[in-house]
């Protein structure tokens, strides 16, 4: 923050990096901040100079940020989401590691690594990041992969509006990475409560960079919502009625709908605290009307939905891989569907459980504390479901349930805890204890990540052509498991201990304790993190002997897994005429799973176009802009998004054809690769022989 | 309307592509319309919320501040703007010619230029009188409110000025005929957010 406002570089100068201010004054704090900021620097710098090294620029824009495949979408997302996920662990074990070190006395409060706004802009971004710019990402990433081909499309309802919505994600991810290298980032946490964050108290750049990341990725996610209602709603195979699709788009349309519904709460709660701060309006601010519980009921209007946005397309995957890996078909088909759309439903009425202590009537707080309650319910249900689809099946214990198991047990103690939680007069008790943290992350990580890394585990042949390594897989999910234990069971006790959440210092040594086992748990999650990324590079090297040609390499039952390893751009050669819930299982039932269409025809596919590229390029310097007061940028930046949308609109566009030899010839040979190749037994499923050709005898879903 | 296509289209046989593509494209733009219209929902229940004597906060109120005469005019011109839509609609239905519909479209961009016009006529006046959004929590509420469906009426202005472009270089082939359509829905859309405007912000406070 500075007084000097240039009319061309806004309130941007030179002593706002965290290098200056490491030369203002060394401390572990500073170090830490500029260590962050040239890993990013160095990290950028690499990147492009691997780019230009392996000549991958042009491939990467003409055959990823111009295309319009959902498929690909869906694996950039998930690679944001990645580098995301690793500075966000990266955070938190830097959390960890200060609070480790943070006992201080009454006298000298401030110890340990960071100092304390220091401490305040790492639980900030970490939420925002994880929450916004991780989970977000990963799970429409995931869907936008497996969507199409689970429901026998060729492609999403709307192919160039995806590709917009991840530039808008990425270009709101990008402030934010941003923040770590020019000016700060907020200090309000990732909900961002006024009148904290009004300009009165936070007069800097940070809650601008956290209001413009939320707002352009938020628009980004409403249009993600609607396309996949659209595309669901619209594009399903014919014969595919509602009650033969798998779970997991069942999951995606609850998640599609509460997407519509829920994000333009942020969109409206964050576009009312910019007004207070650019405009001097009044909506949250202590004085002239304004109140700022509207802000929090607003904010988890949004919020409360989000959570259950984040978890049920995990529960679509714990559908999918319980199944699969038992060998049996999916138990409860229909009790899982109304379960997931009566949560869906449910989390629009408890929002309010995020504010108990705040002032409202004791019958107020009683309604919502039984809301929440009843959305154990249909989540206990679902639980029951899959441990009753594992029963008595054939279970292969591989890096999926393996991640379902761990499930299994620390999202039910994540879930009892909520139920405490949901108690009123408990939650006066806890509510800004590190006892919440614990109990979210009880959920979130089980809930979230672990699903998230389960489905990629299980559909990343579909994507790339291999399988992953079991072994490393498994390492990695039991880190992930003991690694949570170790830094998040500790928190509940401290929680209980009176330890405040957010809170840089303490002075209890009763505390310490705890605090280490905490600390020894980040390590074990940075070691998880580690092994994730060595998980992908080792099975790369070794994809000769993962490769699975043959796509199905788990003997799965929906229609995905009737394409090759990776999927053609178009997914099938023929739409394919649903007969049956789970239909690729009822071909394998029949006989003759992999008997070729009858004849062959032209296939229309969206043709690239640099559109997203350019909108989510305007976006991200309309975000910084802004940020900085940088007016003449902004409102270029805005005429250069109305000019791409006037451009496109004048724009006859016309789809590519592929010809039906191109696709004949494709088909026909994929068909004979199939036919050369040899099934794969069941107990062969992790070895080489398993070239994504299943022995269709084993078949018992 | 029984084979489940979007009526209205004219694009020729019926269950061709073009017909099934205008379909998703329609159900699309009423999807889009719903999450709008949740954003409306929410800024109605923040100026109730904000309509009392601590969000008023000693500035000026609904009494001194609305000219329900001027309400009454907008009303009537977004109405009738919408009433011209018709016109557009009908036109391409039954094949009437570009010609006709891009009148119809200036038309309806007329209508809609004057209601913005009163509109913001009104503003100045209000803000004249001290009505100013930084006034009070509550004026900052009705600004946003009633300023956001303004500007969603400019913006339709906008793309009805984008829509006779694309008729006068493309002519009115099916894509054109679908985004008139999907405009169609918008712009009628705002009449709805209109009618609850017209009640809700001005009559309930004046009554």
């Amino acid at each position: 923050m500075t007084e000097h406002t240039s009319p061309i570089f806004g309130n941007l100068n030179w002593n706002i990096t965290p290098y200056t201010d490491l030369l203002d004054k060394v401390t572990t704090s500073t170090i830490i901040g500029a260590g962050a900021a040239t890993v990013l620097v160095v990290g950028a710098i690499g990147a492009v100079a691997l780019l230009t090294w392996m000549r991958w620029w042009k491939p990467l824009f003409r055959d990823w940020l111009t295309s319009a495949d959902a498929k690909k979408i869906g694996i950039m997302y998930i690679v944001l989401a990645l580098v995301m996920l690793a500075r966000g662990v990266i955070e938190g074990f830097v959390m960890r590691a200060h609070q480790a070190t943070a006992l201080g006395t009454l006298a000298s409060p401030e110890s340990g690594l960071v100092a304390p706004d220091h401490f305040a802009q790492l639980f900030s971004t970490h939420g925002t990041i994880m929450i916004f710019f991780v989970a977000m990402p990963l799970l429409i990433g995931l869907i936008n992969f497996v969507l199409p081909q689970q429901l026998g499309a060729r492609d999403m309802a709307f192919p160039v509006l995806n590709q917009v919505s991840l530039g808008m994600t990425a270009a709101g991810a990008g402030l934010i990475m941003i923040s770590l290298l020019v000016g700060q980032f907020g200090t309000g946490g990732w909900t961002m409560y006024p009148p904290y964050t009004g300009k009165e108290y936070s007069p800097g750049e940070g809650v601008d960079y956290w209001l413009w990341a939320i707002m352009i990725s938020g628009i980004g996610s409403t249009l993600t919502g609607l396309n996949f209602a659209v595309t669901i709603f619209k594009k399903r195979a014919p014969g595919m009625h509602f009650m033969r699709m798998p779970l997991f788009c069942w999951t995606s349309l609850c998640v599609a709908i509460m997407l519509i519904y829920a994000m333009p709460a942020l969109t409206v709660s964050s576009t009312m605290l910019l007004l207070d701060r650019y405009a001097d309006f009044h909506f949250f601010t202590n004085t002239a009307g304004g109140n700022m519980m509207n802000y929090a009921n607003i904010f988890w209007m949004f919020g409360h939905p989000e959570v259950y946005i984040l978890i049920l397309p995990a529960f679509g995957v714990f559908s999918e891989i319980s199944s699969t890996f038992s060998g049996k078909r999916l138990y409860g088909y229909t009790s899982l569907v109304i379960a997931s759309m009566s949560i869906s439903v449910i989390s629009f009425t408890v929002w309010l459980h995020h504010f108990f202590t705040m002032g409202s009537s004791a019958s107020v707080n009683i309604a919502f504390g039984i809301a929440t309650m009843i959305i154990g319910i249909p989540t206990g249900v679902k639980v029951y479901d899959w441990m009753a689809t594992m029963w008595r099946g054939r279970i292969r214990i591989t890096t999926p349930i393996v991640y379902l198991v761990g499930f299994f047990m620390l999202f039910v103690i994540g879930g009892l805890s909520g139920i405490i939680l949901a108690n009123p007069s408990i939650d006066y008790q806890v509510h800004n204890s590190t006892f919440l943290v614990a109990h979210f992350h009880n959920v979130i990580i089980p809930g979230v990540l672990y699903g998230m890394l389960a489905g990629i585990h299980y559909w990343f042949p579909k994507a790339f052509g291999f399988r992953l390594s079991e072994t490393w897989g498994r390492r990695t999910a039991y880190l992930f498991v003991g690694g949570f234990l170790f830094t998040f069971m500790p928190l509940y006790v401290l929680g209980l201990m009176g330890m405040p959440r957010r809170s840089p210092t303490f002075q209890n040594p009763e505390f310490m304790p705890w605090m280490y086992l905490a600390a020894f748990g980040g390590v074990l999650m940075l070691a998880a993190l580690a092994s994730l990324f060595w998980t992908f590079w080792t099975s790369w090297r070794n994809r000769e002997q993962l490769a699975v040609p043959g796509g199905d390499p788990w003997n799965g039952a929906t229609l995905e897994w009737s394409s090759p390893a990776p999927a053609p751009e178009w997914n099938f050669p023929r739409i394919p005429v649903v007969t049956a819930r789970d239909d690729w299982g009822a071909a394998k039932r029949a006989g003759d799973p992999w008997k070729g269409p009858d004849e062959y025809v032209d296939i229309e596919m969206p043709a690239n176009t640099y559109f997203g590229v350019i909108l989510a390029g305007a976006a991200f310097i309309l975000g910084f802009a802004m940020t900085w007061h940088i007016w003449w940028l902004a409102i270029a930046s805005l005429l250069t998004m109305f000019a791409a949308l006037f451009w496109r609109g004048m724009k006859v566009v016309e789809p590519v054809i592929v010809p039906a030899e191109e696709v004949e010839r494709a088909d026909k040979a994929f068909r004979e690769q199939v036919a050369g190749l040899t099934p794969a037994r069941r107990t062969e499923e992790e070895t080489a022989q398993n070239k994504g050709v299943p022995d269709i005898t084993e078949f018992a879903g | 309307m029984s084979n489940g296509l979007y009526p209205g289209l004219n694009l020729g046989d019926h269950e061709t592509e073009a017909n099934e593509k205008a379909e998703i494209n329609v159900f699309g733009c009423w999807v889009f319309l719903m999450s709008d219209l949740i954003i409306f929902g929410i800024l109605f229940a923040t100026y109730a919320a904000y309509l009392n004597p601590v969000g008023l906060a000693g500035g000026p109120g609904p009494q001194e501040l609305f000219d329900i005469k001027s309400v009454a005019i907008q009303t009537g011109l977004l109405l009738l703007g919408g009433v011209a839509y018709g016109g557009v609609s009908l036109t391409v239905k039954y094949d009437g010619g570009a010609n006709k519909v891009v009148l119809w479209l200036v038309i309806s961009a007329l209508l809609g230029a004057g209601f913005v016009f009163f509109e913001v006529s009104d503003f100045i006046s209000q803000a004249q009188m001290g009505g100013i959004p930084q006034a009070s929590g509550w004026l900052s509420a009705y600004w946003t409110l009633v300023g956001l469906h303004g500007l969603h009426v400019s913006v339709g202005i906008l793309w009805i000025a984008a829509m006779i472009a694309q008729i006068s270089t493309r002519g009115l082939d099916n894509t054109v005929k679908v985004r008139l359509s999907m405009l169609g829905v918008f712009w009628h859309f705002l009449d709805l957010i209109w009618v609850g405007i017209f009640s809700f912000v001005f009559l309930v406070p004046l009554a």
